[in-house]
C-alpha cells in the first residue's frame, strides 16, 4: 500500500485534494497504534501524520499544551512528567490490547480515539481536555476550531466532535489541550472476596460519599489474579483516592470503614496503587489469549445486572472499571462475536458495547461501534457530508456508510 | 445590529401562522403586544425586538409538531430559557416564534445510584441543587444567574461559573440530553453512561446556542458536596503581583475551587455596596476557595497562605466560618449590581486570555479606557483566565453607548491578540457576532456553518446569532472538483 506523509499542512491539503479529485480513499494514521481498533478501513493509500510532530507550546502554570497530532504521546508524558504534571484523563495504552507493543501512540489518535482511563470518573475523557485544534476536512480545507484557554464558548465546540471520530472528519494537524498537576499521594482501599453485585453496591456508596474518588474498580477473583498484587486474594474490589497527603490518609481510613461494611480491607500505598491502576486504564487483567475483547459503557449502578444478563447466554470473563459503568468482557465467542447477546442487554439498561479487539475480519463483518437509532445516524450522517463529503478520510472506519 | 431581513411573506401570514400553532399548542401561543413584551429582549437590554409569536409548549411532542410545522412553512424559530443571555442569544426576530421553555420545569428523575439527575430544561440551575441537597449532593456549574438561568439556557451557552476550573463547564456535567430537530425528529444523545460510540454530537450541541435543535430533557451528573470550604481573601499592591501568585499556586499543584480576582475600582464598588471587609488600600483582591476534607483545606490553606505571602500580598484572611466565607464571595457575586450603583449603566464583557498576560492586558484596558473616557472596572476568573471588564457609562449621554461598544471590542480584540478568545462564558449571540472574524477565519466559519447546516439546512434555527454572514447551505455543501481536482486557493496560514 502506497504511503504518503506529507510534512506540512499544505502538503496534506494537497494530499487530500488529490485523494477527492481522483476518489481514492485514504486511511489516515497517526502513529498506526490503534490501527486496528474499528472497523477495517479500505483504503488505497496512508496518510501517515508523524511528521507533524513536536510540542510548540507547553506552559506548566498556564496549564496548557499545544503539540502536532503525530507527537509520540511518551514525548509529552515525558515533558509533562518534569514538571510534575500529566494529562488528568488517565491516557490508556492500548497497544498490548490490540496486539502490538506498548508505548507507540501519537497524542492526535489519543484524542481521535477519545480515550480516558480509571480517572474518567471525577476528570472526564479526553473530550473534557481537548481545547482546541487544526485540521484539514475532508474537503481538504485548513481550518481550525476552539483555542488554548480553559474557558471558550467562542463559536461550536467541534473540538468535542473531533475527539472519538477517528479521523473520519478531519486530519487533526495541531491540538490545544489541558495538562493537570501530578496528585502529590495516591491510596488505594482494597475490599476482598465481594461478588459482582456486592462490588456494585460497595463502590456506589463509596462514589456516593464525599471522599473524591478518583478510581474504582471491581476485578472479580478469575483477572484479579492477573493483577498486581491480586494473586492469590481472590475478587478484588478497589477505590482510589488522590491528593495532598494528610488529605488521603483521612479519606483512605473513611473508606476503608467503608467498605469494611462489605468485606475484608487492606490499603495500597502510592506504589502499589499505580501499579494497579495502570493495569486497569491498560486492560491489562484481560490480556490473556482472548480472541474478542468487548467494552461496555453503561449507567455505573447496572454494571452487574448486565454483566448477569449475558453470562446467561455467553461465557467470558470481565472486570468493572468506573465504578461498574465500564465493563470490559474478554470472550472467545464465535458467529456474530456476541454481538446480539452483549448488545442487547445493553441496549436494555442504555449505553454502548464496542468492540475493540478481534480479528480484522471479524471486524469487517460484526458492527464494531454499537449501532446507532435511525434518527441518530442520519444525522451523524449529515454530519460527514458537512467535513467530508466524498468519505475520502477513514472511509468506513466507525459505520459502514460513513 | 442588523438582522436578517425579516421575511415578508411570513409576516403576511401571521394570523393564519398563530391559528396553526395554537392548534398544535392550544393554551401556549402569545400574539397580543403588551404580552409579547415580556420577550422582547434578554439579558442584553440593549436591543429589543417584539417576536412575531410566542409559543410555550409543555411537551416533547408538542416542540417537535411546532418544529416540522415550522420546518414546512419556512417560520424561523427563536429558542428561549429565562431570557438570562449576556450576549443576546434569545433576541427575537420580527418575523419568528420565540419558543419559550419555560413550562418545562420539571424534575424528572433523581439517579441517587447512578449521581445524576433528569430534568426538563426550563428547571433552574439553582432548583437542581437545591432538589439534591437535602442527601448532601449539588451540581457543580454555579453561573451568577444560577437563581433564574435555566438548565437548558446552560445547556445552550455552556454556561460556567466560579467554580469550573476544579469541577469543568456546563459541559463537562452533561451527561445526555433530548433535543429536537427542525423537522421534528426527536433525538437521545448520551445517557446515564459516558462517552458512547458514534460522534460525539453531544459534546458540539452544548454551547451551540440555539442553533441546532431544542433540547427538551437533561440529564446532568450530580456530585456530593466537599466535607468543608473555606476560603483566603488576599489583597496585593499591585496586578502583577497578583497575577504572579496566581500562577505561583497552580505551579505548585494546586487547583482551588475557586480562584477570583477583582481591581482597584471593582473592589472599591464591591465594598460599598455589601461591607464584606475587604481592604480598600489594596490594587488587587484575590478570593481562594479550597475545598476537601478539612485535613486537605487546612493543609492547603496553610500552602497558599505562604505562597501568596511570597508573592507580596499585604492582606491575608483566611474564613474561619461559612458565614464569613460567604461574606467574602458576596462582594464578587455581587459585583455587577455593586458597579450598577456607582454607573447609570454598564456593559459586561467576557473574554478569556492566558492567564499571565492579565498585568499588559489591564494596563492596555487602562489606555483605552482614557482614549474613550470611560471608566472600567475588572473581575476576573483568575484560575481560568475568563476576564469580565464591566465598562461604565450613561446611554442618556449621546455616544456613550456606542462608545462602550466600542470599547467592549477592543477589549475582546485585545483578548484574542494575546491568545485568548472572544468569549468565556456568556456566548456570542447577537453581541459578538460581528467580531467572530477577529478570531476565525472564513474558512473557519464555514466550516462551522457546515456543520449547523447537518441539522438545520434552511437557517430556521435562531438565525442572526453567533455567524457574521450566512451563507446558503447549498452553497457551502458545493465542492467545486474539475478535471479530477479541486482547485487550490490560498490556503489559510496560521
Amino acid at each position: 500500500m502506497e504511503t504518503v506523509r506529507p510534512q506540512t499542512e499544505e502538503q496534506l491539503a494537497e494530499a487530500i485534494a488529490e485523494a477527492v479529485g481522483s476518489e481514492t480513499p485514504l486511511e489516515v494514521l497517526g502513529r498506526g497504534s490503534k490501527r486496528a481498533l474499528g472497523r477495517p478501513v479500505k483504503a488505497a493509500r496512508v496518510l501517515d501524520l508523524s511528521a507533524f510532530a513536536g510540542v510548540d507550546l507547553y506552559e506548566p502554570q498556564e496549564l496548557v499544551m499545544t503539540a502536532g497530532a503525530g507527537t509520540p504521546l511518551a514525548d509529552i508524558e515525558a515533558m509533562l512528567a518534569e514538571n510534575r504534571q500529566q494529562l488528568l484523563f488517565e491516557a490508556p495504552d492500548y497497544g498490548p490490547l490490540l496486539g502490538g507493543p506498548p508505548g507507540q501512540g501519537s497524542i492526535g489518535g489519543l484524542f481521535a480515539a477519545n480515550l480516558s482511563g480509571p480517572r474518567r470518573l471525577s476528570a472526564g475523557a479526553a473530550r473534557d481536555h481537548i481545547l482546541g485544534f487544526q485540521a484539514v476536512s475532508g474537503r481538504a480545507e485548513a481550518f481550525k476550531s476552539g483555542g488554548r484557554v480553559v474557558k471558550n464558548v467562542t463559536g461550536f465546540d467541534l473540538s468535542k466532535l473531533m475527539a472519538g471520530s477517528f479521523g473520519t472528519l478531519a486530519v487533526l494537524t495541531r491540538l490545544s489541550f489541558k495538562v493537570m498537576p501530578v496528585p502529590e499521594e495516591t491510596r488505594t482501599v482494597l475490599a476482598f472476596g465481594l461478588d459482582d453485585a456486592q462490588a456494585v453496591a460497595a463502590m456506589t456508596e463509596a462514589l456516593q460519599s464525599s471522599h473524591e474518588v478518583s478510581g474504582a474498580a471491581h476485578l472479580p477473583a478469575a483477572v484479579a489474579a492477573a493483577a498486581p498484587a491480586g494473586a492469590g486474594a481472590g475478587a478484588m474490589t478497589a477505590v482510589r483516592v488522590e491528593g495532598p497527603e494528610p488529605s488521603v490518609v483521612h479519606r483512605a481510613a473513611a473508606l476503608q470503614r467503608l467498605l469494611g461494611r462489605f468485606g475484608d480491607t487492606a490499603v495500597f500505598d502510592t506504589a502499589d496503587s499505580l501499579a494497579l491502576w495502570r493495569a486497569v486504564r491498560d486492560v491489562a487483567p484481560l490480556l490473556s489469549d482472548a480472541r474478542l475483547v468487548w467494552r461496555l459503557s453503561v449507567p455505573p449502578a447496572a454494571g452487574a445486572a448486565v454483566v448477569a444478563d449475558i453470562a446467561a447466554r455467553l461465557p467470558f470473563t470481565h472486570f468493572f472499571d468506573r465504578g461498574g459503568g465500564l465493563v470490559w468482557l474478554a470472550s472467545q465467542a464465535v458467529g456474530d462475536a456476541g454481538a446480539t447477546d452483549v448488545r442487547n442487554a445493553v441496549d436494555r439498561v442504555g449505553g454502548t458495547a464496542t468492540l475493540v479487539r478481534a480479528p480484522e475480519d471479524v471486524r469487517a463483518q460484526v458492527p464494531v461501534f454499537h449501532p446507532q437509532p435511525g434518527p441518530v445516524f442520519r444525522l451523524a450522517a449529515r454530519v460527514k457530508e458537512a467535513f467530508d463529503p466524498r468519505h475520502v478520510l477513514n472511509r468506513g472506519r466507525m459505520y459502514s456508510g460513513l | 445590529m442588523r438582522m436578517p431581513d425579516p421575511d415578508s411573506g411570513v409576516l403576511a401570514r401571521r394570523s393564519t401562522i398563530a391559528a396553526d400553532l395554537r392548534a398544535l399548542v392550544p393554551d401556549g401561543v402569545i400574539t397580543d403586544e403588551d404580552e409579547l413584551r415580556t420577550y422582547e429582549c434578554d439579558g442584553l437590554s440593549a436591543y429589543r425586538q417584539l417576536p412575531m409569536i410566542v409559543v410555550l409548549p409543555s411537551t416533547t411532542a408538542q416542540v417537535s409538531r411546532v418544529l416540522k410545522y415550522c420546518h414546512d412553512n419556512g417560520v424561523k424559530i427563536v429558542p428561549r430559557g429565562a431570557g438570562t443571555s449576556l450576549s443576546g442569544g434569545a433576541l427575537p426576530l420580527a418575523d419568528a416564534v420565540t419558543l419559550g421553555m419555560a413550562r418545562f420545569n420539571r424534575i424528572l428523575e433523581i439517579d441517587w445510584d447512578n449521581r445524576c439527575a433528569v430534568v426538563q430544561p426550563g428547571v433552574t440551575n439553582l432548583a437542581i441543587t437545591n432538589a439534591v441537597q437535602h442527601r448532601g449532593f449539588y451540581y457543580a456549574p454555579d453561573p451568577s444567574s444560577q437563581i433564574a438561568c435555566t438548565i437548558g439556557g446552560n445547556v445552550a451557552e455552556n454556561s460556567g461559573g466560579v467554580h469550573c476550573l476544579k469541577y469543568g463547564l456546563t459541559t463537562n456535567n452533561v451527561l445526555g440530553v433530548e433535543m429536537v430537530l427542525i423537522n421534528g425528529e426527536v433525538v437521545r444523545l448520551g445517557g446515564k453512561h459516558v462517552d458512547p460510540d458514534g460522534y460525539d454530537l453531544l459534546g458540539a450541541v452544548v454551547g451551540s446556542e440555539g442553533l441546532l435543535g431544542v433540547v427538551t430533557e437533561v440529564t446532568v451528573r450530580i456530585l456530593k458536596s466537599p466535607e468543608t470550604a473555606r476560603a483566603l481573601l488576599i489583597g496585593f499592591p499591585s496586578n502583577e503581583a497578583a497575577g504572579d501568585a496566581v500562577a505561583a499556586i497552580i505551579a505548585a499543584g494546586i487547583i482551588p475551587a475557586g480562584l477570583e480576582m477583582m481591581d482597584g475600582p471593582a473592589i472599591k464598588a464591591a465594598e460599598d455596596f455589601v461591607h464584606a471587609g475587604y481592604p480598600l488600600d489594596v490594587e488587587a483582591l484575590l478570593i481562594c476557595e479550597l475545598d476537601g476534607p478539612e485535613a486537605e483545606v487546612e493543609h492547603l490553606i496553610g500552602r497558599v497562605q505562604a505562597i501568596v505571602e511570597d508573592n507580596g500580598a499585604v492582606h491575608v484572611r483566611a474564613s474561619t466560618t461559612d458565614e464569613e466565607r460567604a461574606l467574602f464571595w458576596a462582594g464578587r457575586k455581587n459585583a455587577f449590581p455593586a458597579v450598577g450603583r456607582i454607573s447609570p449603566d454598564y456593559y459586561c464583557m467576557d473574554g478569556t486570555i492566558p492567564r499571565r498576560r492579565l498585568p499588559e492586558v489591564l494596563a492596555r484596558m487602562a489606555q483605552l479606557a482614557a482614549h474613550y473616557q470611560l471608566r472600567v472596572a475588572n473581575v476576573f476568573h483568575a484560575g481560568d483566565g475568563n476576564l469580565h471588564p464591566l465598562i461604565l457609562f450613561d446611554a442618556n449621554r449621546p455616544g456613550e453607548l456606542e462608545a462602550a461598544e466600542a470599547f467592549g471590542a477592543d477589549i475582546l480584540r485585545l483578548c484574542v491578540e494575546v491568545g485568548g478568545v472572544l468569549t468565556g462564558e456568556h456566548g456570542v449571540g447577537v453581541e459578538k457576532r460581528d467580531l467572530m472574524g477577529a478570531m476565525f477565519s472564513e474558512v473557519d466559519l464555514q466550516q462551522q456553518q457546515r456543520f449547523k447546516c447537518a441539522f438545520d439546512p434552511d437557517h430556521l434555527l435562531n438565525p442572526g446569532k453567533v455567524f457574521p454572514t450566512l451563507h446558503r447551505c447549498a452553497e457551502l455543501g458545493k465542492l467545486h472538483v474539475s478535471g479530477g481536482k479541486l482547485p487550490f486557493p490560498d490556503l489559510p496560514r496560521f
